[in-house]
């Protein structure tokens, strides 16, 4: 999995709230059987008219956005389907950090997975922190996973919080699976447990 | 004496294989479902990693989200869906898993076909790389929606690494009206807490409204908890849910049915178990319900106005509803029942299932889809269709004038064929009325299959109490 430990740029400021995965990627790029990519049709229907066109008003856009680093979203993003092409898309476009005041829990989990570091922060914060985006390619943040800090524009920093298991994985760019299959052996002994427990699980009729 | 638990307590304990010091938990996952769109990445992973899939035997593939619902002997027309239903097929058969094919008649939407062959079960855990997962809680079993690198990880280990989620109740008491049912109850209960209201929480449907629901209409209410932002619902399995999993291909036979079934009744949450929420909603107060909006919690009662965003007193909930009303082409004020519709579609993991299929039939019988309506029936699965079949609800929907389908997910997400054009505006059973969710700029009204035959009779949005015999 790829790391995450810290990083410097720009922040696009999208401040609707409930945004879905489904608006993140839509369900015409889901047909594909990578996982790279995908960037091209990140926020497709936000980002283009039908002809393909762009729209110049959307955020990711405009001049001074077009190589964010972080989103700054309204609350309850990313909710709705579980599609992992969400985070992949984001990635692949260069966004590897999103602050929101919260998230959708299969959305948040699937970041960790990618080398995304999603950040909570409450609700008043995350409005100053879209008003410092808000000036533009200036307004520089940088954001240190292992201190657990973000630095704004003007030098202020913002402190927060994080699930330190999730933190080590994003740091290390630790494989899941690999650790996971470093427990073979408790694993097993679960399934003999199980098996007398329900026995009618381990074989299908 | 142990203090009393919840039916999720029950099945979290018994699937725990280890704490790990940070407070997550590794969790033993007994079933596995997998689709054509959020597993070839996964696949490709174990191959890439030289990984096996440890449990072939607890895991279940078949196409559903790309399928054409017309004619399929001659394949698949679009590229790039056949080159994901061929991924499907060669992965299942390079790992060892059982695979139902497009021409199956076992096939169909993955959470109508796990309950349908007794894939599911009640006390177990059961994932799948989808977010409406949360159907297969309708049998007592925690089931929720994973992303593809935790298919992987499931595939690979049958584990997850997860957060204990906290334990809420809903519970439902009283009589549903005429006309009400179960999506009925979903949509209100979205309406009330709100798309996001079930963040964190896995929530357990209780009361009597609930008990006196079928198996579908149970599967019903658990498949759209994910859209109160809960990944799983959980209905405590009984009598009704032992005689839907009885005789089924999968469920266990002879001595373990009776062993298995012992066991079942040990699952229900405990008289004084602590929930760290409750919720109580009357059902003899649940009416017919439709969104007007573009989020599942954008939902009235048919007799219902459009809202005004100007008596929204919350900055971002307001401009989401100035949004939403642009998307959806409404006017606050307009009377629901004046929206009229071009499309009509019925079906999907949440209502197509064959109740569902008879509770519209009902309503089709011996009327005429409006002139003006575009309405198609698309069946959860071939089993569902044949059943449909063999009680002549294909007929009465023909000679209605609805179009009948092979099954899938079809318009539900609009991956195949089926789907809006910009600005149509459809009556739909499925589950997301999200913008672009049934095509570009298309418009979504989400409520029950009766509802949406009512709605492809009237040509627009109506009342089902209207239409009772």
């Amino acid at each position: 999995m790829k790391k995450f430990d810290r990083l410097t740029g720009v922040a696009a400021p999208l401040e609707m709230v409930n945004v879905d995965t489904d608006m993140i990627i839509p369900k015409q790029f889901l047909k594909t059987i990578k996982r790279t990519g995908l960037g091209a049709g990140l926020f497709d229907e936000l980002r283009r008219n039908q002809d393909g066109s762009e729209k110049p008003d959307f955020v990711l856009n405009k001049p001074a956005y077009r190589n964010a680093k972080i989103l700054i979203a309204g609350r309850n993003f990313g909710c709705g389907s579980s599609r992992e092409h969400a985070p992949w898309a984001l990635q692949d476009f260069g966004i590897t950090c999103v602050i929101s005041p919260s998230y959708a829990d299969i959305f948040f989990n699937n970041c960790f997975q990618n080398g995304i570091l999603p950040i909570v922060l409450p609700e008043a914060t995350v409005k100053e922190l879209q008003d410092d985006a808000k000036k533009g390619s200036n307004a520089v943040f940088s954001v240190d996973l292992e201190k657990q800090e973000i630095t704004r524009p003007d030098g202020g920093v913002v402190k927060f919080d994080i699930d330190p298991f999730r933190k080590q994985c994003l740091l290390k760019g630790l494989d899941n699976v690999g650790l996971t299959l470093e427990k073979k052996s408790v694993i097993a002994a679960h399934e003999e447990r199980a098996k007398l427990q329900q026995p009618w699980l381990a074989a299908r009729a | 004496m142990a203090a009393p638990r919840t039916l999720f307590d029950k099945i979290w304990d018994s699937h725990l294989i280890e704490r790990q010091a940070d407070g997550s938990s590794l969790i033993y996952i007994d079933r596995h479902l997998v689709h054509e769109v959020t597993s070839p990445q996964a696949f490709e992973g174990l191959r890439v990693a030289g990984r096996k899939v440890r449990r072939p035997d607890l895991t279940l593939a078949v196409a559903d989200h790309n399928v054409p619902t017309t004619d399929r002997s001659k394949g698949i027309d679009d590229e790039e869906s056949r080159i994901q239903v061929e991924a499907l097929e060669k992965n299942a058969k390079d790992f060892g898993v059982e695979h139902y094919g497009m021409n199956d008649i076992r096939q169909g939407v993955v959470h109508i076909i796990g309950p349908e062959q007794g894939f599911t079960l009640p006390g177990t855990t059961i994932v799948c790389g989808d977010s409406h997962t949360s159907t297969h809680g309708a049998f007592g079993a925690l089931a929720f929606g994973i992303g593809t690198s935790e298919v992987e990880h499931v595939l690979a280990t049958q584990t997850l690494v997860q957060a204990r989620p906290k334990n809420m109740r809903m519970t439902v008491e009283g009589m549903l009206g005429k006309g009400v049912s179960a999506k009925d109850i979903v949509l209100a209960i979205i309406g009330k807490i709100g798309t996001a209201g079930g963040t964190g929480y896995v929530i357990e449907y209780a009361g009597n409204a609930i008990r006196a629901l079928s198996m579908e209409g149970r599967m019903t209410v658990c498949n759209m908890t994910i859209e109160g932002g809960a990944r799983a619902g959980l209905i405590a399995p009984d009598e009704t849910t032992y005689a839907y999993l009885k005789g089924r291909p999968m469920t266990p036979k002879g001595g373990a049915w009776e062993q298995a079934l012992a066991y079942w009744k040990t699952l229900p949450s405990d008289e004084g178990a602590v929930f760290d929420k409750e919720i109580r909603l009357d059902a003899a107060r649940i009416a017919p319900h439709v969104t007007w909006g573009t989020s599942p919690q954008d939902v009235l009662p048919i007799d219902g106005i459009v809202p005004d965003p100007k008596s929204v007193a919350d900055d971002g909930a307001r401009a989401a509803m100035e949004r939403a009303l642009v998307y959806i082409g409404l006017q606050p004020g307009t009377k629901l029942v004046d929206v009229k519709i071009d499309r009509v579609f019925i079906g999907s993991c949440t209502n197509g299932r064959i109740e569902d299929l008879r509770a519209a039939a009902d309503i089709a019988k011996g009327r005429k889809v409006a002139g003006h309506v575009n309405a198609m029936v698309v069946p959860g699965s071939g089993l569902v269709k044949q059943q449909a079949e063999a009680e002549g609800l294909d007929r009465v929907f023909i000679e209605a004038g609805f179009e009948w389908r092979e099954p899938g997910c079809s318009m539900c997400l609009a991956m195949n064929a089926d789907k809006l054009k910009p600005r149509e505006r459809c009556a739909s059973t499925s589950n997301r009325n999200f913008e672009g969710r049934q095509g570009r700029d298309g418009r979504t009204h989400l409520l029950s299959p009766a509802m949406a035959a009512a709605a492809a009779i009237s040509g627009r949005l109506a009342d089902v109490r209207e239409f009772a015999k």
